[in-house]
């Protein structure tokens, strides 16, 4: 077996696999910046929340209008704010700490996502909608994706010193702007828009691997947000190839297959890079 | 021009120029209403005090004047040449000490308000980040990681950020909590070189001795509005004093004895 054979044959002569590839590098070139952000801002978790809590509208629209892409993003942008705005206020009213009502409110929108969903469709549909599709993507998807993809790119570029500065000092940003955080918003809206993107290829499950785990490992590797941003980009690039290229050889699942190899990045950063990794432990002390 | 901006706190100079203007301000943080009714100005170019127990609303007042928290009911009026001039130090800074960026582009964010998204931050800026840091006694810590400033450093940071920010109204909370004598020094004087500027300066402080020695004027305050005026004035009427029972500060005054103020507002 030559070595074309190996890595470029299967996304040549195989239709699906061109186009899964296409979906991981969309949703790799609009997440990953933003994964590298939501990592700084301590929101990986809650991030993760918000991937499972927003089922509901998804599904909601899906039952509604199929697989067609605005309904389902507009269910997602308002599920988002509606579960945000929720765990906000009960943050804030009751004794309830963040990750708590995140956490109830997650766990009861992916509940009853799952029963609207099995209630009303068949078993296929529960399996795309919890674990992806990434091999049998349509085009609108794609495109979805692909304009999520712009659209990040292109705010991440505009607004990128404000969100760097709303990381470091929320309470700054806020004072500076007369009491409204403007950055905190969009980027808000920028992480749904990007889960919806990354939903549909992932899976709401994993619909954070694309995006959180690259940004995970490139934090071993660099001290800067710029070039964190860019290795973040790069791992998440090398894990959709070598992801689908061992899903298709080895007949495994493709999405889970891209999220463990992005999880082996993670984990040799973690031993062997140059920031806070195991290595820079054992040789300090 | 200090003393007669000192004295303007107190009466009802017609040409004093009120910087901020709390109108009956009340607000509540979380489930408490922690400031009731408090009415006060604060003119141009004064430097204020806010004393008072613990519990007694200044950071929720400060954050109030800051923006940060909007009121249940009154106003605040910020003089509209020093909208968006307005620069807040809490008490607990949210700035991340583990975000991967240099001392030097911390402070640098100092600029923001001024330049927001736009180019042209260029070597005179930079130039004038370093000036801000060699001020507060950090020059050499340009290139180094936020993670590794100690606490009395990391204030200085923020003392040198609030330079760069060049607000005409600072707003300080505590800004000497578990800070050494020699950073307290440091930041003092860097706050009565602000006050010399002609900048409005609302600090909240626990020290009755800095009180006394560098605030001219003083606000106390415990829920209500327990007095505010001349910082001697305050010492003379035992609203401020070194062995003051607090729990008789929160109900022996009825705001009205002490308010000489109150008829002109």
């Amino acid at each position: 077996m030559t070595i074309s054979e190996l890595i470029v044959l299967p996304f040549a002569d195989y239709a699906f696999m061109k186009r899964a590839l296409a979906a991981c590098l969309i949703v790799s070139i609009g997440g990953a910046p933003l994964g590298f952000f939501m990592n700084l801002r301590h929101m990986a978790l809650l991030g993760d929340a918000m991937s499972h809590a927003i089922l509901p509208g998804v599904t909601l629209a899906f039952l509604f209008f199929g697989l067609s892409v605005l309904p389902m993003t507009v269910a997602a942008l308002a599920t988002g704010l509606l579960v945000a705005l929720a765990a906000f206020t009960l943050t804030r009213i009751t004794t309830l700490k963040e990750d708590s009502s995140f956490t109830l409110i997650y766990l009861v929108c992916l509940a009853f996502g799952v029963v609207m969903i099995s209630r009303s469709g068949t078993n296929i549909d529960l399996i795309h909608i919890l674990f992806g599709n990434i091999l049998a993507l349509g085009d609108g998807s794609l495109l979805l994706a692909a304009g999520v993809a712009c659209f990040s790119v292109v705010a991440v570029c505009l607004f990128y010193r404000g969100f760097v500065i709303e990381c470091l000092d929320t309470d700054f940003m806020r004072a500076s702007g007369g009491g409204r955080n403007v950055h905190g918003m969009i980027f808000f809206v920028l992480v749904v828009l990007n889960l919806v993107a990354s939903f549909q290829v992932l899976g709401t499950l994993m619909s954070l691997g694309l995006m959180v785990l690259p940004a995970i490992a490139a934090r071993f590797w660099t001290c800067r947000v710029d070039t964190g941003i860019l290795v973040s980009l790069a791992i998440a690039a090398l894990s959709s190839v070598s992801g689908l290229l061992i899903s298709y050889h080895a007949g495994l699942p493709a999405g889970p297959s891209v999220v463990l190899v992005v999880g082996a990045f993670c984990i040799a950063s973690i031993v062997i890079g140059r920031h806070g990794s195991v290595r820079s432990y054992l040789l300090r002390s | 021009m200090r003393d007669r901006r000192s004295f303007d706190i107190l009466g009802g100079d017609a040409v004093s120029h009120a910087a901020i203007t709390l109108q009956d301000v009340s607000v509540r943080y979380g489930r408490v209403d922690a400031v009731q009714d408090v009415s006060a100005t604060f003119i141009e170019g004064s430097l204020t005090a806010v004393a008072g127990p613990n519990g007694a609303g200044k950071s929720t007042l400060l954050k109030a004047m800051a923006g940060v928290l909007k009121p249940t009911s009154g106003q605040i009026i910020v003089d509209p040449c020093f909208v968006g001039r307005v620069a807040y130090l809490p008490q607990a800074s949210s700035l991340r000490r583990d975000m991967p960026i240099s001392v030097l582009e911390a402070v640098c964010t100092g600029y923001w308000p001024q330049f927001g998204e736009r180019l042209g931050i260029g070597g005179i800026c930079v130039n004038r980040a370093r000036e801000a840091l060699d001020a507060v006694g950090l020059s050499g810590f340009e290139g180094r990681a936020l993670a590794a400033l100690s606490g009395g450093q990391f204030q200085r940071l923020l003392f040198a950020r609030l330079i760069l920010q060049d607000a005409k109204i600072l707003l300080l909370d505590e800004p000497f909590t578990a800070i050494d004598g020699d950073t307290t020094a440091k930041l003092i004087s860097i706050i009565l070189e602000w006050h010399k500027q002609g900048r409005t300066i609302v600090c909240v402080l626990h020290d009755l001795l800095l009180i006394r020695k560098y605030f001219p004027e003083s606000f106390v305050l415990a829920g209500k509005c327990m007095g505010r005026g001349h910082t001697h004035t305050m010492f003379e009427q035992k609203l401020l004093s070194y062995d003051l029972d607090m729990a008789e500060l929160q109900t022996g005054y009825e705001p009205q004895q002490v308010l000489h103020t109150h008829d002109h507002l």
